[in-house]
């Protein structure tokens, strides 16, 4: 068997980081150290993606185009490389948001960091993963970590019933996942992306029913995972009682690995589905996500629920292109513009949530409060906070010039691309959630800048106190992606398009 | 130093460059951050100067040598296209002479709770979305622009505006004025911008078959306007018109208008009344008229009909107001409604009219606000009921206020008659694809409202100017106009003056580019 070293040196770097964090923890080495080779370890990672990616312009680097291996189950593209540097950045990012967190609470550190090394190396499987069992042993590898990760704080029992929850809904969604996937195998006789596509092209009539609620049911596994309404309700209770880098964690790099699955899976393996079974399911699921998910967010008093309620609408905006491909007479050029909208949605969402979730860090340590009103003034005691808090809700409401403005851009393009009075309809429900979605972004900025500060406060005490400098750094890299990204969107626009090959 | 939008680049991205500066200055050093923020506006009103200066009259279209185009955003076919032409140049300079003359003003008027750093940091940023605005020849890049204003005055209304409480309808909570009118300000233009957007997407993609055709450019599209007949024109100016119809206001859009105006601290108010609003209609001059000329034809009554339900609706409205404030901000959705209706005649005389009368207005009721902002500095009320003589307390404002407040109820030989004169003028002989009789109608209720403009204007004065000072203030140490006052102001007044006396200074500039504008719109038609 040809085996691509070359190709595969992201997962073998990720896989001796892993097992290098258990090394160090078991050392007597420093427990910080855990931290750093982990950060080193995922930085040494994204080196290889660049090494692939500009692999035309490398001496050393024998460019043959898409690398595939394993009988075409795992496969090395642009799409897989872009997505790879997304999981590894918002991983570093997450690890980040992690150290200052764990540091202060004595936490342990050492296993922390391999879980979520671990959970990261999933999600980098996934991105190459071209069948149905690979894709499946990807996602759990991403999945399980974070039940732990989830009830790290084990003295509350808020964190206790959040992991809880989640394991169990987890659990439930996989059994979704593998019913439809073995429905799947069942009518089509492939396990392959590939294969499942050739196959379905000419179903038998009596399997075109069983492979139609394979489908489906996959579609649904996935949908767990990217908590789309009506799947959503482990969401604001996980999010709500996980410690607040595991959150920022599972919104990004989780709901991403979800989302990475999703494109994969229905662009190709399912491309025969599109218009009749996975196009009109993810119409109605973007439609309603949207919908609920902001409605609900409205109402929240508590910043992380809040977050949570907003990263669900985020991921209907997110499924909105999805939706917008249930169109028939939908052209190859005209897909690829959707399917390059979700991930540059996906690329830009990941800086600015992480960034949030940064902010949210920063002030709870500072206050030990993530109520909404016990934030109030935040702007008079620690303006530098306030304004990153600003920057970054602002760009999730898509605000210019801040990213945010572009991921709705190319979402409400992708769909306008298509037509159609369907496709029309969910553009302009997304353009109403949109502006609903910025009253309650607006509303903690409100809260942190235009109200008094509550009275029992010690301000100057607040005022005097600092950022721990990982915060600051994965602060300042956030803040930056977000603002340079927004007024030169073609970075990012850039990426977004390279992944669009497997677009048929 | 204009070629290749170097000039024009550079009077847009200063006031951000300055707002950069501004922050670097630490707090303490108030006196550095103001005089780097007057340097950067300055510069960037400067360049605005030389670039009117430098600007060829004979020529109309835009002016190539000042203009730029790059691409921006490749993936989506967006350009930085940049330039201008007869029809943005007065109000390019008139958005970098507001900047400028808002950080004079507000030298020693800082409102509560001050942070001049802050203030000053969103008046340059909110300088640079303006001025981007006039000069953007590209949807995406407009858009952006379009956009960046909000962020500024959202956080000026919010964190320097009224305290006080206000009863929310409906829902029934007491919030106070500023926190309800910024948040007001913001999901209206938003939500009418968030369906603009989508009508510059329509547009895109109907303007060409594949990728390599298709474009966002301005310029481009207004010459490819057949290609948009039918259903989609329909619905894609609908879908402009909500964006700026919005931001004009015009009614029934224009709610958010008075409680944005009357929350806002003096600089934000000028700077709305002043610019912000002209970005509606100048979208309407701008895209959604060379853009879509049929449709603007099919469209013009409804438009000329709101804009003269404005005119009067505003004139009643602003006879019940007791806040001189409020008054003002009313009063500009019947001057705006002037404007639009100069706009729905859809000849040159009624474009060149909208111009005038966005330059006058800015001038005008920027300068409303001002005189309005430092009376009520002094004051601690707007209460018209509570004023009186202020014209023997405070002789030079008194002054000043009654010589603004009769350029904008269009005296003549003043700037504010040139716009409502026209527009009327106009009504008389619309463009020919429109009903003569609807428009001359509609002229004969816009005369109506010219006087009930002249009465509420003439009403506040009286209250507020005339008459002996009440008691409450008779004891009172009120100082009249100061230094910074003075020097904010002259320019505006001398400019209400000469504009007033010598309107060609605008229409100079604009007359050749709106009959250029015209006939490019309507040869399709034969108009």
């Amino acid at each position: 068997m040809d085996f691509d070293y070359h190709a595969l040196l992201p997962e073998i770097i990720l896989a001796g980081t892993v097992v290098g964090v258990l090394l160090v923890d078991l050392s007597p080495a420093p427990k910080y150290w855990t931290a750093i080779v982990g950060l080193l370890g995922v930085f040494a990672a994204a080196i290889p993606i660049l090494t692939l990616g500009f692999c035309g312009d490398l001496a050393f680097c024998d460019d043959s185009g898409v690398r595939s291996m394993l009988g075409d189950s795992y496969v090395v593209d642009k799409f897989s490389l872009v997505l790879k540097g997304l999981f590894l950045g918002a991983a570093f990012l997450s690890l980040l948001l992690s150290v200052s967190y764990l540091e202060r609470d004595r936490y342990w550190e050492g296993e922390f960091y391999f879980l979520m090394l671990a959970s990261t190396l999933g999600a980098v499987v996934m991105a190459s993963s071209r069948d149905l069992v690979t894709m499946f042993v990807g996602l759990e590898l991403v999945t399980g970590p974070t039940f732990l990760m989830t009830g790290w704080r084990k003295g509350d029992p808020r964190s206790n019933e959040a992991a809880l929850k989640f394991f169990i809904i987890g659990v439930l969604s996989a059994a979704v996942l593998l019913f439809g996937m073995g429905l799947v195998y069942g009518a089509t006789g492939e396990i392959t992306f590939e294969g499942i596509r050739a196959a379905s092209a000419n179903l038998p009539d009596r399997s075109d029913a069983l492979f139609n609620l394979g489908v489906l049911f996959t579609i649904l596994g996935f949908a767990f995972k990217v908590s789309a309404v009506p799947f959503h309700f482990w969401t604001p209770d996980t999010y709500e009682g996980a410690p607040t880098p595991v959150t920022a964690y599972l919104s990004v790099v989780s709901k991403a690995a979800g989302f990475v699955g999703l494109l994969a899976i229905a662009y190709l393996a399912f491309a025969e589905a599109r218009v009749n079974v996975w196009g009109p399911a993810l119409w109605i699921l973007a439609a309603v996500s949207m919908t609920v998910g902001n409605l609900v967010a409205l109402r929240q008093t508590n910043i992380v629920r809040m977050l949570g309620y907003s990263s669900i609408a985020q991921g209907g905006f997110m499924l909105v292109p999805f939706g917008a491909a249930l169109a028939s007479n939908a052209t190859s050029v005209q897909l690829e513009s959707v399917f390059s909208a979700t991930v540059t949605y996906l690329l830009i969402y990941a800086f600015m949530n992480l960034g949030a979730f940064g902010v949210v860090i920063a002030v709870r340590n500072r206050l030990g409060s993530s109520e909404i009103d016990d934030w109030s003034g935040l702007f008079r005691y620690a303006p530098g906070l306030a304004t990153l808090l600003a920057i970054f809700f602002f760009s999730l409401a898509g605000i210019p010039p801040l990213a945010g403005w572009f991921a709705k851009f190319v979402m409400f393009r992708a769909a306008l691309s298509i037509g159609g009075g369907w496709v029309i309809a969910l553009a302009v429900i997304a353009v109403v959630n949109a502006v609903i979605a910025f009253a309650y972004y607006a509303k903690v900025v409100k809260s942190t800048w235009f109200d008094e500060v509550p009275t029992e406060l010690e301000t100057d005490a607040l005022a005097s106190e600092r950022v721990i400098p990982s915060l600051k750094l994965a602060l300042g890299i956030a803040a930056l992606a977000v603002i340079v990204l927004g007024v030169f969107p073609d970075l990012v626009a850039g990426l977004g398009n390279l992944t669009t090959g497997f677009v048929e | 130093m204009f070629e290749d939008g170097w000039g024009l680049s550079l009077i847009v991205f200063l006031p951000v460059v300055g707002a950069g500066a501004v922050l670097l200055i630490p707090r303490a050093q108030e006196q550095a951050q103001k005089l780097t923020a007057l340097l950067f506006a300055g510069a960037s009103f400067a360049l605005s100067v030389f670039l009117a200066i430098g600007f060829d009259y004979g020529v109309a279209g835009f002016q190539a040598n000042t203009a730029a185009d790059t691409t921006w955003i490749g993936a989506i076919n967006s350009h930085y296209h940049i330039g201008v032409d007869g029809i943005s140049l007065p109000l390019l300079v008139l958005s970098t002479l507001m900047t400028l003359l808002s950080i004079v003003y507000s030298w020693n008027h800082w409102p509560e709770p001050e942070n001049p750093k802050a203030f000053l940091v969103l008046i340059l940023v909110l300088a640079t979305g303006m001025a981007g605005t006039f000069v953007a020849l590209d949807l995406i890049l407009f858009f952006v622009f379009f956009e960046v204003v909000l962020l500024p005055m959202y956080f000026m209304i919010g964190i320097w505006g009224d305290k006080n409480k206000v009863k929310l309808p409906v829902v029934e909570r007491v919030v106070e004025m500023r926190i309800y009118a910024s948040l007001k300000f913001f999901l209206f233009t938003l939500f009418g911008s968030a369906f603009m957007l989508l009508g510059f997407l329509a547009l895109y993609f109907r303007s060409g078959d594949g990728a390599a055709q298709r474009t966002f450019d301005i310029v481009e599209l207004s010459m490819r306007s057949d290609l948009f007949t039918g259903v989609f024109a329909f619905w894609v100016f609908a879908a402009l018109f909500l964006g700026f119809a919005v931001k004009v206001p015009m009614f029934p859009f224009h709610t958010w208008l008075p409680d944005a105006h009357t929350a806002a601290p003096t600089v934000g108010s000028v700077l709305l009344a002043a610019i912000l609003l002209k970005l509606g209609t100048y979208g309407f001059v701008r895209i959604a008229l060379p853009i879509l000329p049929n449709e603007a034809e099919e469209w013009a009554w409804f438009i000329g009909v709101l804009a003269v339900i404005g005119i009067i609706y505003a004139s009643l409205a602003c006879l019940a107001q007791t806040d001189m404030k409020r008054l003002i901000a009313f009063s500009s959705v019947g001057h705006m409604g002037f404007v639009m209706l100069g706009i729905a005649t859809l000849t040159d005389i009624g474009i060149n009219a909208a111009i005038i009368g966005m330059v006058a207005h800015g001038a005008i009721t920027g300068m409303l606000f001002f005189v309005v902002g430092s009376m009520s500095h002094r004051y601690h009320t707007r209460d018209m009921a509570r004023l009186g003589g202020n014209q023997k307390l405070m002789p030079i404002m008194g002054g000043i206020f009654g010589f603004v407040a009769m350029a904008s109820l269009g005296l003549p030989g003043l700037a504010g008659f040139w716009g409502e004169f026209m527009a009327l003028l106009a009504s008389w002989q619309p463009a020919a694809a429109l009903s003569t009789d609807l428009f001359r109608t509609l002229m004969v209720i816009g005369a109506v409202g010219t006087v009930l403009t002249a009465g509420y204007m003439l009403w506040m004065l009286q209250r507020v100017n005339f008459g002996e000072p009440p008691e409450e203030w008779s004891s009172h140490e009120l100082h009249d106009v100061d230094k910074w006052e003075m020097a904010a102001w002259v320019p505006l007044l001398a400019g209400i003056l000469v504009l007033g006396v010598f309107p060609r200074l605008v229409f100079g500039a604009t007359n050749d580019a709106v009959i250029e504008m015209i006939e490019a719109g309507w040869r399709f038609v034969g108009g």
